[in-house]
């Protein structure tokens, strides 16, 4: 079933579309090359923190940081590697892509750290960016309890994506 | 700003670390090497990004963000009883939270930006209302039925089945969303308190 998702959403998607009589070909395109564009917005971003993070991982500063925090996220069963992702997840996106596909690479991407992270990735966003954005553009001076209501969220979301990565 | 503060925090701390383990040999290896691993993942995150904003751009031009919108109104008139009285901001609200299931980022962000403006122009102050407060938690916590660019990341480090975080993403999605909705009714009942 689950192997069918994706090929079977492209025939659904691509049916409904020219049943609608819809340029199909001309879409997909257009997107492509919008998700192309975002892609170089954020290389160089990409480049320089992964660049940063190496360094980190082979100073050994990273080994250090998780063997102090350790105790800590035992406790909340939250694996202490993916603490960098959970710091700058709401912040910065491609920050925290970055964390996320180096966490995957050097532990693996089937590994509990591997997934946790990735869950966390998908469950996520990055919400003080957000925040700013919608209210700002508003004109919205007092956010009022927005702030800890998102970070809540967040918050729940880091410890349920650590839960569920061990039920896979 | 803040970013680069991060930046250099994180080479300054990487150069301290090296000191004390003695492997200051081992970071500018690393660092050219974490340089040439951003290209490798671009270079393999660019084809499933490219296919799946291909995919989303069909959907958006389908009008399935409209259709999905109109399935969710009754959701919508519990959540949002004073907004959904106007058929404007119902309608942008619909369209930035069904955007965001969908994961078409692009077009979820003006939607949103538009239903806050509307729900300001309904308030007529500066002050966020419990309802944009909601529909903020609803777009922070990330509510998307197929996170494509994080699959996209796990093919490119070897995953052999990329999706098959789907159900966990789901119930991680739906439980940070009902915390910070529950938060902000919690939050909104002390202040009026």
């Amino acid at each position: 079933m689950a192997d069918l998702l994706i090929p079977a959403l492209m025939i659904a998607i691509a049916a409904i579309a020219l049943a609608k009589k819809q340029d199909v070909y001309a879409a997909l395109t257009d997107g492509g090359l919008e998700g192309l564009k975002l892609l170089v917005s954020i290389a160089p971003a990409l480049v320089m923190l992964l660049t940063a993070l190496q360094m980190l991982r082979a100073s050994g500063a990273i080994s250090l940081l998780t063997n102090w925090l350790s105790p800590v996220s035992g406790f909340l069963g939250i694996p202490a590697e993916t603490l960098p992702l959970m710091l700058l997840r709401p912040f910065s996106g491609s920050a925290a892509l970055a964390v996320g596909a180096e966490l995957m690479g050097f532990y693996g991407a089937d590994s509990l750290v591997g997934r946790t992270a990735a869950i966390m990735l998908g469950s996520t966003e990055t919400t003080f960016y957000t925040i700013s954005v919608y209210f700002g553009a508003a004109g919205i001076r007092k956010t009022r309890y927005a702030v800890p209501a998102a970070l809540i969220a967040d918050l729940t979301g880091f410890l349920m994506a650590s839960l569920t990565a061990k039920m896979l | 700003m803040v970013m680069g503060a991060i930046w250099l925090g994180m080479i300054f701390l990487s150069v301290c670390a090296a000191f004390w383990s003695g492997n200051t040999g081992g970071l500018t290896p690393a660092a050219l090497d974490g340089a040439y691993s951003a290209v490798k993942l671009c270079i393999s995150l660019a084809g499933a990004l490219c296919l799946w904003s291909g995919l989303s751009k069909v959907m958006e031009r389908a009008g399935l963000t409209e259709k999905l919108g109109k399935l969710m109104r009754p959701v919508f008139r519990r959540l949002f009883p004073r907004t959904s009285k106007d058929e404007i901001a119902l309608g942008c609200l619909t369209a930035n939270v069904s955007a965001n299931l969908l994961g078409l980022g692009n077009a979820a962000t003006p939607m949103g930006v538009a239903a806050v403006k509307r729900m300001r122009t309904l308030s007529g102050g500066t002050e966020a209302t419990d309802e944009m407060c909601r529909l903020i938690v609803m777009n922070t916590a990330s509510i998307q039925l197929l996170p494509t660019t994080v699959a996209a990341v796990r093919a490119a480090a070897g995953a052999e089945a990329p999706f098959d975080i789907l159900p966990a993403v789901w119930l991680t999605s739906v439980c940070s969303v009902s915390a910070g909705l529950l938060a902000a009714y919690v939050f909104g009942r002390l202040r009026r308190g």
